[in-house]
Parts: C-alpha cells; sequence; structure tokens
C-alpha cells in the first residue's frame, strides 16, 4: 500500500556544495582543465636527456643491487655515527627547549603577550626549510656536525613546540577547570591535568621527530652539515654506487627500525 | 554559610545567564538547584568558585567575599569548595589516587605535588574516603578504567578530600542509570550531613532533587523563580519553571500506572 500512495521521492542527490551555479561550475572546470594541458605543454622534455638519465639511473639501480659495503665502510661508519649523535642529541635538545614554548603557545594555559612570544619563535623557526638553515648555520659556524645539530635543534622546535600547543588547546576543559576548582596553582594545574592528557602524544611526536631528524641530517650532509648526508654525496661525486647503494639501504634500515620501535612504545605509553 | 547577593552574569556574548540572584544556604542543608537547560544553573555554581566570573553582585562564604579576590586569595578560597562535575571530570590518565590526591592540590607546594609527596594525613584520608565510598580496592587503578558510577564516587571522594566548608554539584547523575543515581545521590546527602556541609546540587530529574534535597530552589531565564521546601513544588510551580508541559506523569504515585502502556519502545527494545 505504501508503495503506490507514497508522495516522497525515491531519488536524491547531494546538492553540490561549492558554486551551486551549475554554469559557471562547468565554465570553472573547463578553464582548468585548458589551463592544465596549457601548462604541461610549456614544460620542455629534452627526450636524449631523459634516455641518458635512465642509463645512469639503470646503473644506479645495479649498484644498488649489488651494494658495497666494504670498501668504504670506515667512511660509512664515521658518517652513521655522526648522524646518529646529530639525531639524537638534537632531537633532545629540541624536546627540552619546544616543551616550554609548546605550553606558552597554547591559548589555554598562557596569557596573550607571552603567547605572542611562543608563536613567533614557532613560526620562525617553521617559515624555513631545514636546508635553508643548514646552508646558513654551516656558513655561521663552518662544515660539521655542529651546524647538523643546531639545524636539527631549531627545525624541531617549530614542529614539536607547535604540535605540542595544538595538542593542550584541544585538552578536555572540564578535567582543568576540576583540577582548578581545588585550588591548585598554575604548575599544579600543567602537572595534573594538561600533562596526563598530552604526554602519550608528546611522546609519540618525539619518536616521529627523532624518525625526522635521521632522514633531515643524511639531507642537510650534503650542504656540509656532517653525518651520512656528506659520505653519500661523496660516493655519488665519485661514480660509486655501490657504495651509495650501502648507504642508502643502512638509511632505509635505521628508519624502519625507528618506525617499527616508535609504534611500540605509542601504543606502551597510550 | 553561604551567601548569594544579586549575583549577575553576563557572557561577552549578550546572554544574560544569571540576573540578580540573591539567596542564603546555611550550613548542613542540601539544595536542589532545578531549571531547564540554559536558565543558568552551571553558571551559578561556577560563580561561586569563579571558574566563571560574575558580572556583577556578591558572594560570601562565611566571611570572605569571594568576588574581587585576587589570584592567591582565590585558590586559597577555592581550597573550601569542593566541586563534584557532571561526566565526572576526573583525569582520566591518572590513577584513582593520584585524583583523591589532587583535592590536597592547594595545599601542597607544587614541587611536592609533581613527585606525589603527599603528607601521611593526606594519604590517611584519601584511603578512608576511597573506602567510604566502596572503591578501597581500586586506588592504584587508572580513572578511565572504572565505570560511570564508579568514577562519579572517585569525583565525590576527591571534593571530600578538600575537606570543603561548601559543595557545589554539576549535574551529579546527568549519565548514571537510575540506581546508581540514586547511591550517588545518597552518598552526597549523607556527607553533608555528617560534616554539617551545605550543599548546591544542579540537577535535571526533579525527583531526585526532591527526595534528596531540604529546599529547592527553581532557575528559569536566570532568574530566581521558585524558593522553597520540596514538597512545595506543585504542578503550577513547576510550569512557572519549565514552562508548559503535563506534570501529573512526574508524580510517584502515578509513575508505575503511567510506566506500562506508555513506553512501547521500551518494552520493544525488552522483547528483542
Amino acid at each position: 500500500m505504501a508503495e503506490q500512495t507514497q508522495p516522497y521521492p525515491t531519488h536524491w542527490k547531494r546538492p553540490p556544495v561549492l558554486l551551486t551555479n551549475p554554469i559557471w561550475r562547468k565554465v570553472i572546470l573547463l578553464g582548468g582543465l585548458i589551463y592544465l594541458v596549457l601548462a604541461i605543454q610549456t614544460v620542455e622534455v629534452d627526450w636524449q636527456r631523459v634516455y641518458l638519465g635512465l642509463e645512469r639511473g639503470w646503473r644506479f639501480v645495479q649498484g644498488f643491487l649489488v651494494p658495497d659495503f666494504t670498501s668504504r665502510w670506515n667512511d660509512i661508519y664515521a658518517g652513521l655515527m655522526e648522524s646518529l649523535t646529530m639525531t639524537v642529541t638534537s632531537t633532545v635538545a629540541g624536546i627540552l627547549i619546544s616543551v616550554p614554548i609548546g605550553i606558552g603557545a597554547a591559548r589555554n594555559l598562557a596569557p596573550a603577550p607571552l603567547y605572542l612570544a611562543c608563536r613567533a619563535i614557532i613560526t620562525l623557526s617553521r617559515s624555513f626549510q631545514e636546508i635553508i638553515i643548514a646552508i646558513l648555520l654551516v656558513a655561521m659556524f663552518g662544515f660539521g656536525p655542529l651546524a647538523g645539530f643546531l639545524t636539527l635543534t631549531f627545525a624541531t622546535i617549530g614542529f614539536l613546540s607547535k604540535l605540542l600547543a595544538e595538542e593542550i588547546e584541544d585538552c578536555d576543559l572540564s578535567q582543568i577547570e576540576a583540577v582548578r576548582a581545588t585550588g591548585a596553582s598554575w604548575w599544579q594545574v600543567v602537572n595534573y591535568a594538561v600533562q596526563p592528557q598530552v604526554m602519550p602524544r608528546l611522546v609519540g611526536l618525539s619518536l616521529y621527530r627523532l624518525d625526522i631528524n635521521f632522514r633531515e641530517s643524511a639531507v642537510i650532509g650534503i650542504v656540509g652539515a656532517g653525518g651520512i648526508g656528506a659520505t653519500l654525496n661523496t660516493a655519488i661525486d665519485r661514480y660509486e654506487y655501490d657504495s651509495a647503494g650501502a648507504v642508502l639501504i643502512i638509511i632505509i634500515a635505521i628508519v624502519l627500525v625507528v618506525e617499527y620501535s616508535s609504534s611500540y612504545v605509542r601504543r606502551w605509553v597510550q | 554559610m553561604l551567601k548569594l547577593d544579586k549575583l549577575s552574569k553576563t557572557y561577552k556574548t549578550g546572554d544574560k545567564a544569571l540576573h540578580n540572584a540573591s539567596f542564603e544556604v546555611p550550613a548542613g542543608q542540601v539544595v536542589g538547584l532545578i531549571g531547564p537547560s540554559g536558565a543558568g544553573k552551571s553558571t551559578l555554581i561556577r560563580c561561586i568558585n569563579r571558574l566563571v566570573e560574575p558580572t556583577r553582585g556578591s558572594i560570601t562564604l562565611g566571611t570572605t567575599e569571594l568576588t574581587g579576590l585576587n589570584r592567591r586569595e582565590l585558590r586559597r578560597e577555592r581550597r573550601r569548595i569542593g566541586m563534584i562535575f557532571q561526566e565526572y571530570a576526573l583525569v582520566e590518565r591518572l590513577t584513582v589516587m593520584e585524583n583523591v590526591l589532587s583535592g590536597r592540590l592547594g595545599y601542597v607546594s607544587a614541587w611536592r605535588s609533581c613527585f606525589r609527596k603527599f603528607s601521611p594525613d593526606d594519604i590517611t584520608l584519601a584511603f578512608s574516603l576511597l573506602d567510604r565510598v566502596g572503591l578501597a580496592e581500586h586506588y592504584n587503578k587508572r580513572a578511565d578504567a572504572l565505570s560511570g558510577g564508579q568514577r562519579q564516587r572517585v569525583g565525590i571522594a576527591r571534593a571530600l578530600e578538600q575537606n570543603p566548608e561548601l559543595l557545589l554539584v554539576d549535574e551529579p547523575t546527568a549519565s548514571l542509570d537510575p540506581k546508581t543515581s540514586r547511591q550517588i545521590m545518597r552518598l552526597i546527602r549523607t556527607a553533608c550531613q555528617e560534616c554539617n556541609l551545605p550543599a548546591i546540587i544542579n540537577i535535571h530529574d526533579v525527583m531526585l532533587a526532591q527526595q534528596f534535597a531540604d529546599r529547592i530552589i527553581g532557575l528559569r531565564a536566570g532568574e530566581v523563580v521558585f524558593d522553597g521546601a520540596p514538597d512545595s513544588l506543585t504542578d503550577r510551580v513547576l510550569t512557572t519553571i519549565y514552562g508548559d508541559e503535563d506534570w501529573t506523569q512526574l508524580r510517584g504515585e502515578n509513575s508505575s500506572q503511567s510506566a506500562s502502556p506508555e513506553t512501547p519502545a521500551v518494552d520493544l527494545v525488552e522483547a528483542l
């Protein structure tokens, strides 16, 4: 009985959220498509060079398939140790500095002037890519791991403080209110209501940053900030693709180990 | 004793949450604060310990005027006011013991509290309160491992750990089943009687309020529209507080007969 008398429609389509006018929607879509085609046409592709590049790439793959760990082992080992040292020290230093900055950059805990100051530090740190900072610091402090350590610490501050501040701002307000209502001081509120809520996230982010710092340490080595990146760069410059392959495999292995252990540790602190 | 005089709160958005609320609560009296959602019940009790800053009016606890205290003085006065929250507001990742001991934070230095070095008296009190609310075994569990009723018991223990002179209770039974709600209300009530503690309890459930409060205050749109004994809460009064509704079902004597034919949904669920 319901089927025949039912006056309700049987079809429903989700109305468009953006560009509700159908003509404009078509015009804009078509315009975007034309622009894309034209833009792709302006990219000049030298097929000769692509061919040569593929050949070099193939040699690289071959070197990668038969990695040579032994003949340059001393260089690789020294670079690796330097990178790991840089990674661990800069991550620890970065965490120590970014926790207070992160608390200061949380709107629900910090007064306005402190909030603005801490946000300014974070913005400054985040506005430059690691390589640019590394070039600057290498120019200031010379080649070597000190420049790398400072670069990574600086980059860690922007990353960790920002995400920690956001995590603190997302905290459950009722838990903070409840601790505040007992007559607790600001430090006690941070210690009893905020810290338990953000701790798992802080641990997770720190481990993630450790992972990023290791990978970055390989990149900034190329501009002279020491570490495994310098070794990799030298190997490629000398066309020793087998040694370069060995370096890449070691980097992948270490990132994998950090990845697995961090997910394990995160489960453990939850 | 607590005295409110012409307490008003206007939020930044222009909402008048509270308008000239004045009343006194003598020691040992349990006040049920009822009213529709948005009537200003939560605002009122949050103004008392100044989690919400009142716009005008005065609050006097004992001999201390609470409005206009600076931050340090306010912290000292907050120690005298225990608060029990809707949805418990326990710090979920801390243990039950830490949650109860956090009631002493106002008396302990930040350094000692950071390393959980509470005095033996505080710890003894915490254990005795946990025993009293029936959670003696659970002190080392994490708060989020407990059920709703158990969590609210921890919330009560935390408030009593302060040795308060006033108890503010915000919707203590909002997400609890009827039986647990009664147990929680009974617990709050006996605690108040034993310590001669005044309490203000925000509550939606009018029957619970009538059963456990000594006095009922009705709020509507930020104004006190009723203040009297629980028995004098007639249909007419309920209509002034909440607006037009058929109140006969709410009455205890009718509840048993009206429950069966009018709740087919419940029967259906049970049949499934």
